[in-house]
């Protein structure tokens, strides 16, 4: 049964050395768990972008709690480059597995399916292919004397095994009380959480209702049963966004962008806004 | 500002713009103000319902409901016509990388990363290379990097690809089957010489290459009037500095 936790509780629940996923920054990112993981000093994270990294995994790179990160691209976006993120790949202090939007969405389908590996087309001749050793490349199986219509099948096709998450990690605005997550249309975190063993949520409120009993809420809704554990959190997204709830909060990641530019900087910023009062 | 007067975001604005005429579904990726612009610009001036545009960055034009992966879903399936990539490199044979300088893995300069390219590359039919900055550190000869190739070999699938160019200085035209660009119009004040001399990669040049036709006065009404508040929606901090 999915359990309700406080904040503290919820990052002690993401083990060391786990590999953890987390969406986009526009995608309802559980910052304030993020900074009680780094207050917790959770370390050798393996992280999977889903598919793109932004603040999130330039805070846990920063503080040394990532070994490995899959993404297919990370960046503040309108702030520009994840500073502490560019700093860790080209000192070799972080190792990529650099990959492709669609293929993270892929192999997360794969899992949800609970089938071994999924086929993506596109990507032949990239060097991505040629530094991923775990894809394959294999000829299309069903091409051979295959009544195809034109331009369909034949020629080869990359093979991505699955990616099954130890634990997908997000924000929303509301859980009811039996432990069901609204997402909305944030529709990769429904895939982030099937696909995952474990899912830890931090919401805004929980309310005393049930959203699969109401037909305009049930379709947006991530069912308790991949829910593990919530905990509350306001404005758990900060300085992220929530849609419907807050904006982003440009000024501050802008200044973060700036400041984490250092190591000195990235420390100061570490001190005074993840380690500090909370 | 008198009439005639245009920035260089607007004329970029509307030569993107006029490559989209015609087309039925536009996807714009994140972080693309200028793409964004020209796809809302080209849809106002098409009969009304007659062009989508889809705009992945902020819940504004945005029409996708199934999670990050439906737009790939919807290119894979042929229901996207035109997209627009970019790239910290882009060469000659229109390889484009978007995720560093040096021999990979030993970097010496990273960019974000791939994003969707090695895939949407393949699918799409007309995808627009887009490059403001016009240099010989982003048009080289070789990229450092495939993020996505220009062109495949016979055997593989691949409904989808370059067609275009355009860059802070010119247009250029991909033939695919050359694997070369050819230079197709020059933007107002910069010479055929400039643009060589700028470029790191060699392309076809005929005798007479025109000039990249300014902004039309209703171009630039529109924009200002009516795309200008729309992108504003996606793009607050670029509208307000383009558009005032």
């Amino acid at each position: 049964m999915t359990t309700f936790e406080d904040l503290k509780s919820l990052a002690a629940g993401v083990a060391d050395g786990a590999l953890v996923a987390l969406a986009p920054d526009y995608s309802w990112v559980p910052m304030a768990l993020v900074r009680a993981l780094i207050r917790r000093g959770v370390k050798d994270l393996q992280m999977l972008a889903v598919p793109i990294g932004g603040m999130a995994a330039d805070l846990l790179i920063g503080a040394g709690a990532v070994s490995t990160l899959e993404a297919a691209a990370v960046s503040l976006g309108e702030a520009g480059p994840a500073p502490r993120f560019t700093v860790a790949v080209q000192s070799g202090a972080l190792t990529m597995r650099d990959t492709t939007c669609p293929a993270i969405h892929t192999a997360l389908q794969a899992s949800e399916k609970g089938v071994p590996f999924m086929p993506l087309g596109g990507l032949i001749g990239s060097d991505l292919v040629a530094h991923r050793a775990d894809w394959k490349v294999v000829d299309d199986p069903f091409a051979e004397g295959g009544d195809k219509g034109e331009g369909e099948g034949g020629g080869p096709i990359v093979l991505l095994p699955a990616i099954k998450p130890d634990v997908a990690l997000f924000h929303s605005p509301k859980a009811d009380k039996y432990g069901n997550v609204w997402i909305g249309r944030r529709r990769e975190l429904m895939t982030m959480a099937h696909a995952s063993a474990r899912t830890l949520v931090t919401v805004e409120a929980i309310e005393d209702r049930d959203f699969l009993a109401d037909e305009d809420t049930a379709a947006g809704t991530l069912a308790a049963l991949y829910v593990t554990a919530i905990a509350e959190a306001k404005n758990g997204a900060w300085p992220l966004g929530l849609t419907g709830h807050y904006d982003r909060d440009a000024d501050h990641i802008r200044a973060y962008a700036a400041e984490a530019k250092t190591e000195d900087g990235f420390r100061a910023y570490l001190d005074r806004e993840v380690l500090g009062p909370s | 500002m008198n009439e005639a007067a245009y920035s260089q975001e607007e004329l970029l604005i509307a030569v993107l713009a006029r490559r989209l005429r015609g087309m039925g579904h536009i996807a714009v990726g994140a972080l693309s103000p200028i793409p964004g612009s020209a796809a809302l610009l080209a849809q106002a001036q098409e009969v009304a319902g007659e062009m989508r545009v889809s705009i992945i960055h902020g819940d504004a034009n945005n029409p996708f409901t199934d999670g990050g992966r439906e737009l790939f879903d919807c290119a894979g399936q042929g229901r996207i016509d035109a997209f627009f990539l970019g790239g910290a490199q882009i060469d000659g044979g229109a390889n484009i990388n978007l995720l560093g300088v040096g021999d990979y893995p030993d970097l010496k300069k990273r960019f974000p990363g791939s994003f969707g390219s090695a895939y949407v590359y393949f699918v799409i039919p007309n995808i627009i290379l887009f490059a403001p900055e016009h240099s010989k550190r982003v048009l080289v000869n070789k990229v450092d990097f495939i993020s996505a190739p220009g062109t495949s070999d016979a055997g593989v699938h691949r409904p989808g690809g370059p067609k275009a160019l355009v860059t802070g200085k010119c247009v250029m035209a991909f033939d695919a089957d050359k694997k070369r660009f050819t230079l197709e119009s020059v933007h107002p004040g910069v010479s055929v010489d400039e643009v060589k001399g700028a470029t790191g990669f060699d392309f076809d040049v005929d005798d007479d290459v025109p000039e990249t036709p300014a902004p039309t006065a209703d171009e630039l009404n529109r924009l200002r009037a009516e795309i200008a508040p729309n992108i504003a929606k996606t793009y607050p901090d670029f509208a307000k500095r383009v558009f005032g």
